[in-house]
C-alpha cells in the first residue's frame, strides 16, 4: 500500500528539499516506486535540486486544474528508473491549489507509486497545510538551533490538527530528522544536543544528517546526495533514515566524513 | 573510474551551478507573462492532429529540454492504427 510522506519544518532553509530528494532517491534505489512532489508553488526548487529544471513542461497546478494529465507532468529521473518528480508551478500562486484538486491528485499518485514524498513550503500557511493534508507520515526537519526547534513544535501542532488523519481521529506518524548537525560542536556544548531536541519535541528520531560540504556540491550539480556520493557521511545517514522509514530497526549513529567502512566503524553513537 | 573522475572534479561544482542557474533564469525571465505558452502550443498542435485522427489525450507525451542556445520540444502522440481499429 502506498505511503504518503510530508517533509515539513515550519522554518525555511533547514533542508526540506535536500532531504526530500535524498530520501526519495534512497527509497527508489532500493527498488520502490517513488515520486517526489514539490508543493512550494511559486518558489519551486525541487526540480533544481533533482537536476530536472530543464525538463519541466507541466506541473502540479496544471494537473490540479485539469490542464494536463498526471503522466504528462511526471518527470522520470534519468539516473534511477523508479524515481519521478512532480514539479510545482513557478508562475502561479498557492491559491491555485484547491483542496479537491489536491485530494484527487494524491489519490492518483497513491495508485501509481509505493511512496509519495511531498516537499512542503516553509511557513504555516495554506501551502504547508496542503502539503501535509493527506500524509500518513510526517518528517519534521529540524536544525539543532532554537528557532528551528520552536517552529518544528508549531508544525507538530498543525500535523495533529490540520491533517486528514487528525480530523478523522487517527494519529499521523511523526518523525524527527535532525539536519546540519555538527557532532564536534554538539560535543563541545556549542550546539543543542540530539537528546535535548528529542526531549523538547518528543517525537521519534528518524535520523541525524551531519553538516557536510557534499550537500552543497550535490545541489550545485543537481543530484540527490544519495546518488551523487553514496559513500559520503550525509548520504549514508539519509540511506539509513530511508531504511528506518521502511520499518527497519537501525541504531541511529552519525556517520563521520571518512569514506567507506572505516567511517562506519567510527560512527558515533548518539541516541 | 567514475569515482576517480569525480575526485578530480571535486572542487568544480560551483561553475556547474552557475551555468545551470544562468540557463534556467534566462528562460524563467523570458517566460514572465506568458506562462501558458507550452499549454497553448500543445492544445494547438493536438487540435491540428485531431482533425485527422481520433487521439487519446492520455497517450500524448511531451518532453522538453531547455538548453542555453537551443531548446527541444518533443511531442509524442500515439496514433491508433486505422486497420486495427476496424478489425477490433
Amino acid at each position: 500500500m502506498a505511503k504518503v510522506v510530508v517533509v515539513t519544518s515550519g522554518k525555511g532553509g533547514v533542508g526540506k528539499t535536500t532531504s526530500t530528494a535524498a530520501l526519495g532517491a534512497a527509497l527508489a534505489q532500493e527498488g520502490a516506486n517513488v515520486v517526489v512532489v514539490d508543493f512550494d508553488v511559486g518558489l519551486r526548487n525541487l526540480d533544481l535540486v533533482m537536476g530536472a529544471e530543464r525538463r519541466v513542461v507541466f506541473d502540479l497546478i496544471n494537473v490540479v486544474q485539469g490542464d494536463a494529465k498526471l503522466p504528462q507532468a511526471l518527470i522520470r529521473d534519468k539516473r534511477v528508473e523508479t524515481l519521478s518528480l512532480l514539479p510545482a508551478s513557478q508562475t502561479r500562486d498557492k491559491d491555485a491549489l484547491t483542496q479537491e484538486g489536491v485530494k484527487n491528485v494524491m489519490a492518483q499518485l497513491r495508485e501509481k507509486f509505493d511512496w509519495v514524498i511531498c516537499d512542503s513550503p516553509a511557513g504555516i500557511e495554506k501551502g504547508a497545510v496542503m502539503a501535509m493534508r493527506h500524509a500518513d507520515i510526517a518528517i519534521v526537519v529540524t536544525n539543532p538551533e532554537v528557532s528551528s526547534v520552536r517552529d518544528s513544535d508549531r508544525i507538530i501542532g498543525l500535523l495533529d490538527s490540520k491533517t486528514e488523519k487528525a480530523e478523522n481521529g487517527a494519529r499521523i506518524d511523526k518523525h524527527l530528522l535532525l539536519t546540519r548537525f555538527d557532532p564536534a560542536r554538539a560535543a563541545r556544548g556549542e550546539m543543542l544536543k540530539t537528546d535535548d531536541v528529542l526531549e523538547i519535541l518528543s517525537i521519534p528520531l528518524l535520523g541525524i544528517i551531519p553538516e557536510s560540504e557534499e550537500v552543497l556540491r550535490a545541489s550545485n550539480l543537481g543530484s540527490p546526495v544519495t546518488l551523487l556520493s553514496p559513500t559520503s557521511a550525509p548520504a549514508r545517514a539519509y540511506a539509513d533514515a530511508a531504511k528506518r522509514l521502511r520499518g527497519e530497526q537501525l541504531e541511529v549513529v552519525v556517520p563521520l566524513e571518512r569514506k567507506g567502512f572505516i567511517g562506519r566503524l567510527f560512527g558515533r553513537k548518539v541516541a | 573510474m567514475n569515482n576517480l573522475l569525480s575526485f578530480f572534479r571535486r572542487n568544480k561544482s560551483a561553475p556547474v551551478a552557475r551555468e545551470r542557474l544562468q540557463v534556467l533564469l534566462a528562460h524563467e525571465r523570458a517566460m514572465t507573462g506568458r506562462s501558458d505558452l507550452l499549454a497553448t502550443l500543445q492544445d494547438e498542435i493536438l487540435a491540428v492532429i485531431a482533425k485527422h485522427f481520433t487521439i487519446d489525450r492520455e497517450k500524448v507525451q511531451i518532453k522538453l529540454d531547455r538548453g542555453e542556445s537551443v531548446s527541444t520540444l518533443e511531442i509524442d502522440v500515439e496514433v491508433p492504427s486505422m486497420a486495427g481499429a476496424k478489425v477490433a
